[in-house]
C-alpha cells in the first residue's frame, strides 16, 4: 500500500497512543512499550486526553461517529511529533482510514488527518524501520521458544511481519519457531466476533489447534485485540499455551526485570 | 437447479455448514490446497515478479472498464466481422429468451454446457429445460452438482463442498456406477457417460473468460477439455458473457491469462487455453456452423455507475474464496446466492440489492487476505466497509448497534467520560462475573474474557510521573 513519504522519527520525542484496550485491560503492556522505548533512549510522553482511535465505529460503517472520535484524537495529539502505538490495527486506522475519513475541502481537518497518518508508527515498525534498531541488546533470563502470529492489519495493512521477527531473532535466549498458518486471521475482527460469533469461533478453533501443535512455548503478536481472542479461546479450551504481546516479551529481557 | 436467493439467512446457513463435518473437511482441504498452489505458482520466480503480474493484469482490467462502452461497440463490430451473431440481454429473462430462440431457430434438442457462473445467475438450465430441451452439464464438478440437484459452491471448484465418498455415492445412486473409491475410476466412468452426450449435442453453451475487443475473439481457459467439446463439436455454439468480460487487446488477454490459472488452480497455464474466432470457415472441415455471443448485463451497468465499479474487474478465479477464513469455515452455499466468499459478499448486495443481502458485508473479519490474493487487486475489504457504511446511513442496521455506537462515540470524545466508562466496565465485570450479557454474551459463549485491570495505564502513568517528581526511579 502506498504510504506518504515519512520523515525520520530519529531524535524526536514519542507520544504514546496506548490504545483503549491496553489502557483498560493490559496496562502492563503499555508499560513494557514505555520501558523498551526508554531503553533505546527515546523520550516518551503520554497525552492524557487520549481515548480510542474510532475503529469500532468505522469498521461497523458508522463514519460520523468515527469522525467525531478522530477529531477528539486530533485534539489529544495536537502537540505530538511522533506517535507510537502497540497495535497494528489501530495504527492502520490512523494511517489509512483517517486520511480517507476527511475530504480535502475540509481544510484543517484534512491536513490534520494527513499529519497524524504521516507521524504514526506501529511499535515494532518504529523500532526497526523508524529508528533502524534491530538488536535491542536484550537477553531473556532463561531460554524460551516463541512463534509469531502475524496480526492481519499489521501484516496486510502496514506490510509488517518482518520487524517483529527481526526483533525476536536478536533477543537473547529466544528461540524462534514457526506457527502454522501464522498469517491467517484468528477470527476476532472487532464486532465480527459478536455479530458472527459462530464463524469467529470456528476461525478461533483453527487458530487454537495450530497453537496447540506449535512447538513454541509462547505465541507472540502485535495486537492485544487478537491476543484477547486467542487467549480467550486457549483459556476456555484449558490449554497451557498463551499469546503475549511483543513488547511484553521484549521487556522480559530488560536488565532490571531479570530476577 | 436454479439458485434461490437466501443471502439474508447467511448466519443460519453458516451455522448449518459449521455443523457439517464432511463439508468442513472438504472445504477446509480444498481451500487450503488452492491457496498454497496459488502462492507457489504466482511467486514461482520471485515475489516481485508475482506482484508485477498482478499489477499488469489489474491495469489491463481497469483500462478495459474505463473504456467499457466503447469497447463493447468495438467488440460487437469485430465479433460480427468474424461471423459471430451478437445479442444483448438486460436481464436473466431476456438472456434466456434469446438462448431459447437460438435453439429453436436451429432445431436444437440436446444442449451440452461447459462451466459458467453467469449461467447460474441466469438460471439457464431451468429455462432451457422448461423449453423442452435436454441439458447436460459437462464440467465434471457441474455434472455432479446437476446430478445431485444442487448449485455450485465455489467459482472454479463447484463441488468443493463434497468429499470423494459423497461424490461416489452420487454416481452410484444417480448413474448406477459400480462402487469404487478410486478417483481415477470415477472420473473415467463420468467421462464415458459424458462422451455420448457430447456426440449427440446440437448446441453447446459456454461462458466466456474474456472477449478480446480488438480481434472480436472469445477467450476460454479450461482444464477438462469439455469446454472444447461444447464449443466445437455441436452445430451451434452460444457464449454467455457478462458485459464486464471485455479486454481491449491481445496483450491484455495474455496479461490476464498469466494470472487467472495461477490464481485459480496454481497452474502457469491451463490444459486448454483457447481463443475462438467464430464459426468454421468454408475451407475448414469441422467446427460449429453458427456461433453467438450473448452479452448479459443483469445488474452490471448499475454497478458500473457506482463507486463499486472496480468489483467488475473480477476474473472469477476463486482465489479470494480460498484465502478467506470465513469462506474456509462456511463454504459457498451459506452466502445464499451464486457467488460465495469475499467477492460474493460484495457482488451479491450490488447485483441483488443490499436489502436482500444484509448480513454479507459483515461476513468478514476484514483480515485483508482477499485483496492480497486478488489477481486484479480489487479492494474487497474497502468495499465491504463502504457497504457497511451505506447500511448504517440508511438505518438498515438499526438493531441496537446504531444507538450503541452513538453512546460509544459520546464516551470516546471526552477523557472524563471515557474514564467513567472504564470504571463502569470494571464495576460491571465485578458484578457479572465471567459471562457477559447479550449481545456481548456471544463472546463469552466461546471464549473467556480477560479481567479489566484494577488500575488503567493512565493511572499507572500518573503514579510513575509522580514518583519521578519525588526523585524515585
Amino acid at each position: 500500500m502506498a504510504l506518504p513519504e515519512r520523515e525520520s522519527p530519529i531524535g524526536k520525542p514519542v507520544s504514546l497512543f496506548v490504545t483503549c484496550i491496553v489502557d483498560m485491560i493490559y496496562p502492563g503492556t503499555g508499560m513494557s512499550v514505555v520501558d523498551i522505548l526508554e531503553h533505546v533512549g527515546v523520550t516518551v510522553d503520554f497525552p492524557p486526553a487520549q481515548t480510542c482511535c474510532g475503529q469500532p465505529a468505522f469498521n461497523s460503517g458508522y463514519r460520523a461517529e468515527a469522525r467525531a472520535v478522530a477529531q477528539h484524537f486530533f485534539r489529544a495529539f495536537q502537540d505530538a511529533a511522533v506517535i507510537v502505538t502497540p497495535s497494528g490495527s489501530c495504527a492502520t486506522m490512523l494511517r489509512h482510514e483517517y486520511p480517507a475519513l476527511f475530504r480535502p475541502e475540509e481544510g484543517a481537518l484534512y491536513k490534520e488527518a494527513q499529519r497524524i497518518a504521516a507521524i504514526t508508527w506501529e511499535f515494532s515498525e518504529f523500532l526497526v524501520e523508524g529508528l533502524g534498531i534491530v538488536n535491542l541488546e536484550l537477553q531473556l533470563p532463561q531460554r524460551e521458544s516463541f512463534a509469531l502470529h502475524d496480526a492481519c492489519h499489521g501484516l496486510r495493512g502496514l506490510g509488517l511481519g518482518g520487524a517483529a521477527r527481526a526483533l525476536l531473532t536478536q533477543l537473547g535466549n529466544a528461540d524462534l519457531q514457526e506457527l502454522n498458518e501464522c498469517e491467517v486471521c484468528c477470527g476476532f475482527g472487532g464486532l465480527f466476533s459478536i455479530k458472527m460469533a459462530e464463524i469467529s469461533n470456528a476461525m478461533l478453533q483453527n487458530k487454537v489447534l495450530n497453537i496447540e501443535t506449535c512447538p513454541a512455548d509462547t505465541i507472540v503478536t502485535g495486537d492485544v485485540s487478537c491476543l484477547t481472542q486467542m487467549n480467550g479461546g486457549l483459556s476456555r479450551q484449558k490449554s497451557a499455551k498463551r499469546v503475549k504481546h511483543l513488547a511484553d516479551v521484549l521487556a522480559q529481557g530488560l536488565p532490571r526485570r531479570a530476577p | 437447479m436454479t439458485v434461490e436467493l437466501k443471502s439474508n439467512d447467511f448466519v443460519a446457513l453458516a451455522d448449518i455448514a459449521l455443523r457439517n463435518p464432511d463439508l468442513q473437511r472438504a472445504v477446509g482441504a480444498g481451500t487450503r490446497g488452492g491457496y498454497h498452489k496459488r502462492a507457489q505458482a504466482m511467486y514461482a520466480h520471485s515475489a516481485e515478479h508475482g506482484e508485477f503480474l498482478r499489477q499488469q493484469a489489474a491495469e489491463a482490467k481497469r483500462r478495459a472498464l474505463r473504456k467499457l462502452p466503447d469497447l463493447l461497440e468495438l467488440a460487437e463490430r469485430n465479433l460480427q466481422a468474424n461471423g459471430w451473431g451478437v445479442a444483448w440481454a438486460e436481464d436473466a429473462a431476456q438472456a434466456n429468451q434469446q438462448l431459447v430462440a437460438i435453439a429453436r431457430r436451429h432445431g436444437v434438442e440436446t444442449v451440452t454446457k461447459s462451466k459458467s457462473m453467469l449461467s447460474e445467475e441466469l438460471g439457464v438450465n431451468h429455462a432451457l429445460e422448461a423449453a423442452g430441451l435436454h441439458v447436460i452439464e459437462t464440467d465434471l464438478g457441474e455434472y455432479i452438482i446437476q446430478l445431485n440437484k444442487e448449485t455450485p459452491s465455489h467459482i472454479v471448484a463447484p463441488v468443493m463442498h463434497k468429499t470423494k465418498a459423497e461424490i461416489r455415492d452420487i454416481f452410484v445412486r444417480e448413474l448406477g456406477m459400480p462402487p469404487t473409491d478410486d478417483a481415477e475410476a470415477m472420473v473415467a466412468f463420468a467421462r464415458k457417460m459424458l462422451r455420448q452426450d457430447f456426440l449427440s449435442a446440437d448446441m453447446g453453451v459456454s461462458g466466456g473468460n474474456f472477449i478480446i475487443a480488438e480481434t472480436g475473439s472469445l477467450g476460454l481457459v479450461m482444464n477438462e477439455g469439455n469446454g472444447r467439446l461444447c464449443t466445437t463439436s455441436p452445430r451451434v455454439h452460444v457464449a454467455l458473457v457478462g458485459i464486464e468480460k471485455l479486454v481491449e487487446t491481445v496483450e491484455d488477454y495474455t496479461a490476464l491469462t498469466q494470472v487467472l490459472p495461477r490464481s485459480a488452480t496454481g497452474q502457469s497455464l491451463t490444459v486448454y487455453t483457447n481463443i475462438l474466432n467464430g464459426p468454421a470457415r468454408d475451407e475448414e472441415a469441422d467446427g460449429p456452423e453458427h456461433c453467438y455471443v450473448i452479452f448479459v448485463d443483469n445488474g452490471r451497468s448499475q454497478v458500473y455507475a457506482t463507486d463499486y465499479a472496480e468489483a467488475l474487474a473480477c476474473i472469477r478465479c476463486g482465489a479470494c474464496q480460498n484465502a478467506c477464513p470465513v469462506y474456509r469455515s462456511t463454504g459457498g452455499h451459506a452466502y445464499g446466492w451464486v457467488y460465495g466468499g469475499p467477492i460474493g459478499a460484495v457482488l451479491t448486495p450490488l447485483l441483488v440489492g443490499l436489502e436482500n443481502a444484509k448480513p454479507l458485508p459483515h461476513a468478514s473479519s476484514l483480515c485483508g487476505s482477499c485483496k492480497q490474493v486478488c489477481p486484479v487487486d480489487i479492494d474487497l475489504p474497502r468495499m465491504l466497509l463502504d457497504l457497511r457504511h451505506e447500511q448504517a446511513q440508511a438505518g438498515a442496521a438499526a438493531d441496537g448497534w446504531a444507538l450503541g455506537m452513538k453512546f460509544w462515540a459520546i464516551g470516546m470524545t471526552s477523557p472524563r467520560r471515557y474514564a467513567l466508562g472504564g470504571r463502569a466496565a470494571r464495576a460491571g465485570q465485578a458484578l457479572l462475573g465471567d459471562y457477559l450479557p447479550a449481545p456481548l454474551g456471544n463472546w463469552t459463549d466461546y471464549r473467556d474474557f480477560p479481567k479489566f485491570a484494577p488500575k488503567p495505564f493512565r493511572q499507572l502513568w500518573q503514579e510513575r510521573a509522580a514518583a519521578k517528581r519525588r526523585g524515585q526511579p
